[in-house]
């Protein structure tokens, strides 16, 4: 008998033995006959060998009977989560923008568990290649109803039929997808006769070419038999895909726009160290102090727990900043903490302001706390209960006056936010009130060198913070004096 | 122009320089309070240095979005809070079975179901155990100061690759919201090289990366293959650190925020004559049951932890529940303060002497 003679061979985009296939079978794949999925494989493994791009496609290998799809294709394989494979692809597109990245999904997969990630990645327009085999029903899991079975269909889970009115209608993802602005190409094929499945095969090319070119998101629909379980046969199931499935989903051309598109560009990543510190890290605006510098005053021997209380809008947390910021600009250990959600949209703010020469234990200031900074009459009395029994009172006299039962407490006091009014804005109180507070530790705690330092870490704190900014940083440092002139002490 | 590597940030957007000096080179993510800042932070720190930052439809995109580019072999990360944790642990069991490294930050805030945005630690169990399906652990390091958010991730990756784990770092609310002065790190010499295994056009495509094994056997060999890496862990990979443990009778215990507030109660009840030590996680899994261990000569324990008692189970199991092991905890997004942790273990070992 004459030798067998192969005519025409398995692709090159397959291996040419399936080694990867568990079992003594290494030749054929595991697919039932009549099933699309072998079609499909073939298509595509045939594309990306004639355009030479199997080094650098990876098919992404659904939930469902493709599940061992990297038994097959010579190119990167990796199996995604149910329905996941449009964010897999993503990351995986997004990572290296010269990956070409093939999301192979089934229906339950693509329209049911995964169907917000397909819309999502469309319409982000993400560079993915994507082929959703449609055969109206879960194969591997063993028939049960699919978002795209038929109306009146039966399967394991619609026994009687599908009914619209109960389960809905089948979902029409071509047209779903071509409705959004982002992707470039939406085609829906049969691979059923063979005129069918050579224009699969062309939106199958088309599809990948996008990918090559960087036009963005492409889906292609393919009808798709599955004669297990739709328990018919090889005639019968191209009946049903060319007459009763294409009825409901029709073929064609639903959006092609790639000529028109140009290609998406992603930046390339800086990784050398001195461009990465250049764009990282802050620029040193004050001369500041040397790292060895630590304050002398006695105050700071132990740690100073500062509570900052208002409504929402006065600057509360801003000053507080600006205390935190005068800490880091000589070399204290400084934590602020604010009042975060939604009290902080609206409403009542507060924060927590500590200094430490040492590591700081709790950044929250509920109570023993030094200082207690008021910047109205209801927030004052709400964390009054806070202030340490020798700790000192500064509030804004402006917007409410002291309770008398705390006139034996150590107390400032100036009207900031009618001074910064007088400036011309309101959010110049917070320098207004640091002028008082520079009045407070001069009067009781700072050594002699220390007082004209506060007045200078005032002013580097303000550059730091605002030093593009010029006339901000002038009319600050101008209401920072002008607290310091007005602020007074309450003596009982 | 010259540049100064100290700054002001709280602990959300510290770790966003942090993963960028180590290299980080894809963050995807979901907004969440009260780990939104991380997102924040990372909308402008990733483009600004020409890296992938991209707000996924979902937290549980965002993890599979990490997996595509962890599979590529990229640095990448993600990050969240305990709601948006429990939807990503199933992908967290895909990477793991799939043994990708990737780097998962969470801000725990209070639970159960929507909870509240207060600060907890109850993500614990579900991220110190699993969490998801499947027999596998991820190594959690437990940042307590805005310092550690910027400088453990690049200790993350580097574990994350070399042992080609998850690698979370879980810390809570007021770590994440609190701002305090931190030293930046330097950034990695060079861009991290892509691993052997990828899926990147500079690897043989014979590469593939998969958690599927049908054939019982092999997945029996998977199972017993990442047990013995775990095993290599609990050996190589503890960490803590410990204050006044020398002398002392008790030891508190406790990770994130509780570890700091520990710390000033540990000087607390030193001034009222109780000889009290600090033992502060810095991983919790591996646990430091080594660290814990050789503290014999202390006699009771008291875990201080900010959930109904999780953390307290290693406790007890790294002694073998040989002495009483004491639980201090606040829940609901409360904070327990310094007077209430010294009062509560007075009152403990009060009544253990009863």
């Amino acid at each position: 008998m004459e030798k067998e003679k192969i005519l025409y061979g398995r692709s090159n985009g397959f291996f040419p033995s399936f080694e990867r296939r568990p079992g003594p079978i290494k030749t054929n794949m595991h697919y039932c006959p009549g099933c699309g999925h072998g079609i499909l494989h073939k298509l595509i493994a045939e594309a990306i060998d004639d355009f030479g791009i199997k080094d650098k496609t990876i098919i992404i290998a659904p939930v469902g009977c493709a599940v061992f799809s990297y038994y097959y294709f010579d190119c990167f394989g990796i199996s995604a989560p149910h329905g996941r494979a449009p964010a897999v692809a993503t990351g995986l597109a997004r990572a290296n923008p010269e990956n070409l990245v093939i999301s192979y999904q089934g229906d339950g997969d693509l329209a049911s568990i995964g169907f917000n990630h397909i819309l999502q990645a469309a319409n982000r327009g993400e560079n993915l290649a994507v082929f959703f085999v449609n055969n109206a029903i879960y194969g591997m899991t063993g028939g049960q109803m699919a978002p795209t079975t038929l109306p009146g269909q039966k399967t394991q889970t619609s026994p009687l039929g599908r009914s619209v009115t109960s389960e809905g209608y089948p979902l029409k993802v071509s047209e779903t997808v071509a409705a959004l602005d982002a992707p470039v190409y939406v085609e829906r094929c049969a691979l059923s006769t063979v005129q069918n499945i050579r224009k699969a095969r062309l939106a199958i090319r088309k599809a990948l070419t996008n990918s090559i070119e960087r036009k963005g998101f492409s889906l292609v629909e393919l009808l798709s038999g599955c004669p297990v379980n739709l328990k018919m046969n090889a005639r019968d199931m191209n009946e049903f895909l060319d007459n009763q499935m294409s009825r409901y989903f029709p073929l064609g051309v639903y959006k092609d726009t790639a000529e028109s598109r140009d290609p998406i560009s992603r930046p390339t990543g800086i990784y050398e160290p001195q461009a990465v510190r250049e764009l990282l890290y802050p620029v040193r605006v004050a001369d500041g102090v040397s790292e060895s510098f630590r304050n002398p005053s006695r105050i700071f021997q132990s740690e100073r727990r500062i509570k900052l209380c208002g409504s929402g809008g006065q600057g509360v947390l801003s000053l507080g900043y600006m205390l935190a910021t005068m800490g880091k600009l000589r070399n204290f250990n400084v934590s602020w903490l604010p009042s975060y959600g939604p009290e902080m949209r609206g409403g009542t703010a507060n924060c927590s302001v500590v200094l430490s020469r040492n590591p700081i234990g709790s950044p929250l200031v509920s109570k023993e706390c030094n200082l207690l900074i008021a910047l109205n009459g209801p927030s004052l009395e709400r964390y009054l209960p806070t202030l340490k029994r020798n700790g000192i009172l500064l509030y804004d006299e402006s917007n409410g006056s002291c309770p008398d039962e705390v006139l034996d407490r150590v107390i400032y006091t100036l009207p900031a936010s009618d001074l910064a009014k007088q400036l011309g804005d309101l959010k110049y109180a917070n320098s207004v009130l640091l002028g008082a507070v520079a009045v407070m530790m001069c009067d009781l705690f700072l050594d002699e060198e220390d007082k004209a330092d506060f007045d200078r870490v005032f002013e580097e704190a303000i550059m730091d913070c605002f030093h593009e900014k010029e006339h901000v940083v002038k009319n600050n440092i101008k209401a920072f004096y002008i607290g310091k002139a007005n602020a007074r002490r309450i003596r009982n | 122009m010259e540049y100064t590597n100290r700054m002001l940030l709280k602990g959300n957007e510290a770790v966003v320089y942090g993963a960028l000096l180590a290299g980080c080179e894809c963050f995807f993510g979901y907004p969440i309070t009260p780990a939104s800042e991380i997102a924040h932070t990372a909308a402008r720190g990733f483009p600004k240095l020409g890296r992938t930052f991209l707000q996924a439809e979902c937290e549980i995109a965002a993890i599979n979005m990490v997996m595509g580019a962890a599979a590529n072999g990229r640095r990448a990360m993600t990050a969240s809070s305990g709601l948006g944790i429990s939807l990503k642990q199933e992908g967290i069991s895909y990477l793991s079975g799939s043994e990708l490294p990737a780097l998962v930050v969470d801000i725990m805030r209070g639970g159960p179901g929507l909870g509240n945005i207060g600060p907890e630690q109850s993500d614990y169990n579900q991220v110190v155990k699993g969490g998801g399906h499947g027999s596998y652990h991820c190594i959690v390091l437990a940042p307590s100061s805005a310092q550690e958010m910027c400088d453990f991730p690049r200790l993350a990756f580097e574990l994350a690759e070399k042992y080609r784990i998850v690698v979370y770092l879980l810390t809570d609310g007021v770590i994440g919201q609190t701002m305090e002065t931190v030293t930046l790190p330097e950034p990695i010499p060079a861009r991290a090289e892509i691993p052997e295994w990828a899926l990147d056009v500079s690897r043989p495509r014979t590469n593939m990366i998969s958690s599927i094994y049908l054939e019982h056997d092999d997945l029996e060999a998977l199972n017993r293959k990442l047990q013995a890496k775990y095993a290599a862990i609990r050996a190589a990979e503890q960490r803590s650190e410990e204050y006044r443990t020398d002398d002392a009778e008790i030891v508190l215990i406790g990770y994130g925020i509780s570890g700091r507030l520990c710390r000033s109660a540990v000087d607390e009840l030193r001034t009222k004559g109780i000889k009290a030590g600090l033992l502060r996680p810095i991983t919790l899994w591996p646990f430091p049951v080594d660290a814990i261990r050789a503290l014999r000569h202390v006699k009771q324990f008291v875990a201080v932890e900010m959930s109904d008692g999780q953390m307290i189970d290693d406790v007890k199991l790294a002694i073998n529940c040989d002495r009483p092991v004491h639980l201090v905890n606040r829940m609901g997004g409360n904070v327990a303060t310094i007077d209430e942790i010294v009062n509560r273990t007075i009152d403990a070992l009060g009544a253990k002497e009863a």
